[in-house]
């Protein structure tokens, strides 16, 4: 009888129970929703540590360019009036980072507390075509844009022997292999798979550098979430290509322990003063300032509107279960005279204000995972600009750690972009928060109206008329 | 049976204080059919209500079967109302939402009666009303009389030993009365019920062999003569 009778009465005011259901399932929706938004941007935050460092990486150090040196990028333009047609290409160490030699390496990786440190030179890879007008001035509307495109491809020359540490280390293998200790000096190179799905290339397949054929030994993805290089080579053949002989422009440290980091930091400071040694502390002081401040803001906003609609929906399944107690009085009042407790007509009202809420707590459970889906895929991605102002010469080390070159960014020679995608998790907490509420709001739909319905004189309901 | 010794109920409209019942004496026996008949405004539900267990006089006692229903605690009350009081409206106050059988099972739900054996006796409570056809109709699928027939079903199926109707037969048409009022007298006579039907329809109070007649919430007894032969 109680379910019969609770399921009857929902049913002839469904329009009403839905939309008291509805409401607490946006509510629900909402706080499952902010609760996944802000575990993304925590879990965010290791991306960026793990994507700029490499898993294994405790420290990185690099050296800023001083004027005039670093990469250099020098197209010669010949002089002439007639339009005409160029291409060209060109690959140089990364600009923003200066070039550090082998010895250091060996240096660093000497020193007292160091596990391993391996040296790594990441170069830019610029192919450019198009047409212009030598002398003709800015382009104007009558002579029509030049036409020009440029490509950038990003290279990492990686310590084969020592792949653990470096910037292969976060890398997952999708096809093909690894780097062989017989590879040192080969033409052999492992691409990021966004880059191997763009030119159409496989393990297996040959890739153009510098004029040379690599033959492609794999494909791998990216450090969780984070950027990688578009290729790897063994770090003498980037030598080669770079121009740099027995020179890199990152070295990746690891530490005997991560308490003993600091110490190896200041070490390394002493053997290369003019050097800069980045490591994780600094900068997740960086990350979680930039990170922080979008998160914090989507969060706080997004908390504030899970409260008000929760507050509205609570008012309206209040509200519409006050009104529906009032417009059944001579109902209560029929049940009592039938010898009907004062609790059991309360408990029916409490069951249906419950049942409107377990729907909506489901509903909203539904939303709030729909929610967290949409986080990750329309606010999908974060940029977060590491290395600016609090460490103005961090940017090309960055930019070397994270392997993935952003000419824009580093040419700048500013911060580093770093692109996360945020990956929402629903927790259990946070569920059995939001179901809770959306109970709770059922329950207090119920309980307003069995109050009212408790107060009820059943000599006045049954002289209700209507 | 029932006695009310100087029964009176006030009710407070504005500043005024209204006798709706003023010092009423009564004494109804068990299985007796008794009418309380009279004007609107009268008295004649306040009476019912608190002849129902449903209200308190503002003084006076009510005796059912000995015990004082305005000396007893409202869940004493309200297990009177489940166990020994059956109630029919005017406007039949049947559930929407449940079936003409649901509704009869309604009433056994404060006596704790198990599922299958409520749907049984809500079943024998239709058919006894002529009814049992209709079990799984909704009450808005009824006629009134039909209605009338599923609350008098509603009323009976705890096997009250009192049975308090107030215009049974207020919204119902000639024909239609006469079968209901034909109905109650019936059940009355084959269960030994105590039957009180409040009305002001005259014709029906004289089917009965007593007759309260109200007047300004006061009361006074009239026997019905020409119906002698009916009562014992
Ligand atoms: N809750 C109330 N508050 C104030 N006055 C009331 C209340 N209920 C009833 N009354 C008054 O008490 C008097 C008796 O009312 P009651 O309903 O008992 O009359 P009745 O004989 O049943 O009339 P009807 O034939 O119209 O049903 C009336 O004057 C009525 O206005
Ligand atoms: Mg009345």
């Amino acid at each position: 009888m109680f379910f019969t009778y609770l399921l009857r009465e929902l049913r002839r005011r469904r329009r009403q129970a839905a939309l008291v259901s509805l409401g607490l399932a946006v509510g629900v929706g909402l706080v499952v929703t902010v609760g996944a938004a802000s575990s993304a941007a925590s879990s965010a935050q290791d991306q960026v540590l793990h994507s700029l460092y490499g898993v294994g990486t405790d420290l990185t150090v690099t050296k800023a360019p001083t004027a005039g040196s670093g990469g250099g990028f020098h197209f010669g333009g010949a002089a002439g009036s007639a339009p005409r047609s160029f291409s060209g290409s060109h690959i140089g160490s990364s600009p923003g980072l200066a070039l550090l030699s082998n010895t250091d390496v060996t240096k660093v990786a000497a020193l007292s507390g160091v596990r391993s440190a391996v040296g790594g030179l990441s170069l830019i890879s610029i192919t450019f075509s198009g047409q212009f007008t030598p002398g003709s001035g800015p382009p104007s509307s009558t002579t029509g844009p030049p036409s020009f495109s440029a490509n950038t491809v990003s290279i990492v020359g990686v310590d084969i022997n020592n792949p653990a540490v470096g910037p292969l280390s976060g890398t997952t293998l999708l096809s093909g292999h690894y780097f062989a200790s017989s590879d040192q000096d080969a033409q052999v190179a492992l691409l990021d798979a966004s880059y191997a799905k763009q030119q159409g290339l496989k393990a297996g397949s040959t890739v153009t550098l510098g004029g040379s054929s690599y033959r492609v030994l794999g494909v791998v993805s990216p450090p969780s979430g984070g950027t990688g290089s578009d290729v790897y080579i063994p770090l003498e053949r980037a030598q080669a290509l770079g121009s740099a002989a027995n020179q890199v422009n990152t070295i990746y440290v690891e530490a005997q322990s991560s308490s003993g980091v600091s110490a190896v930091s200041r070490e390394v400071s002493g053997l290369l003063p003019s050097a800069t040694v980045t490591t994780a502390a600094t900068l997740a002081s960086q990350v979680s300032s930039s990170l922080g401040a979008t998160s914090g803001l989507a969060g706080s906003l997004g908390t504030w509107l899970a409260v008000i609609v929760l507050i509205v929906a609570f008012a309206l399944a209040a509200m519409l279960s006050l009104s529906s107690v009032s417009a059944r009085v001579r109902e209560f009042g029929t049940l009592k005279a039938l010898g009907w407790r004062t609790r059991r007509v309360v408990g029916q009202i409490l069951g249906e204000g419950l049942a409107e809420g377990v729907v909506g707590a489901t509903l909203g459970v539904g939303l709030g995972f729909l929610g967290a889906y949409l986080v990750g895929r329309i606010g999908g991605t974060v940029k977060t600009v590491v290395g600016s102002s609090t460490f103005p010469r961090a940017g090309g080390a960055l930019a070397a750690a994270a392997g993935r070159f952003r000419p824009g960014a580093a040419l700048g020679g500013g911060g580093h972009t770093v692109t996360v995608h945020l990956n929402g998790t629903v927790g259990l907490a946070t569920l059995g928060l939001a179901v809770g509420l959306a109970v709770a709001g059922g329950l207090l739909a119920g309980g307003i109206g069995g109050w009212r319905v408790a107060r009820l004189q059943p000599a006045e309901a049954l002289r209700q008329v209507g | 049976m029932y006695e009310l010794r100087q029964v009176t109920k006030l009710y407070r409209k504005g500043r005024k204080e209204v006798a709706a019942l003023a010092r009423v004496d009564l004494e109804v026996a068990d299985g007796e059919f008794l009418s309380i008949q009279g004007p609107t405004g009268s008295g004649k539900t306040t009476l019912m209500l608190l002849l129902g267990a449903l209200d308190r006089p503002s003084s006076g006692s009510i005796l059912l079967d000995g015990k004082d229903l305005s000396q007893l605690r409202s869940g004493q009350l309200t297990d009177t109302r489940a166990r020994t009081l059956g109630f029919v409206f005017q406007n039949y106050n049947l559930m929407p939402t449940l079936t003409a059988a649901e509704n009869v099972q309604a009433a056994l739900v404060p006596l704790g009666v198990p599922p299958n054996e409520a749907r049984r006796r809500a079943r024998a409570a239709l058919d006894d009303v002529g009814l049992g056809e209709r079990a799984g109709f909704y009450p808005l699928e009824l006629s009134g009389g039909e209605q009338q027939r599923v609350a008098i079903a509603r009323a009976l199926v705890k096997e009250p030993r009192v049975l308090l109707a107030d215009e049974p037969t207020g919204n119902l048409d000639e024909g239609t009365r006469d079968e209901v009022v034909a109905l109650l007298e019936g059940l009355r006579s084959s269960r030994g019920l105590t039957l009180i039907v409040a009305t002001h329809d005259s014709q029906v109070a004289r089917r009965a062999p007593r007759t309260a007649v109200m007047e300004k919430g006061r009361l006074r007894i009239r026997n019905n003569q020409s119906n002698g032969g009916q009562a014992e």
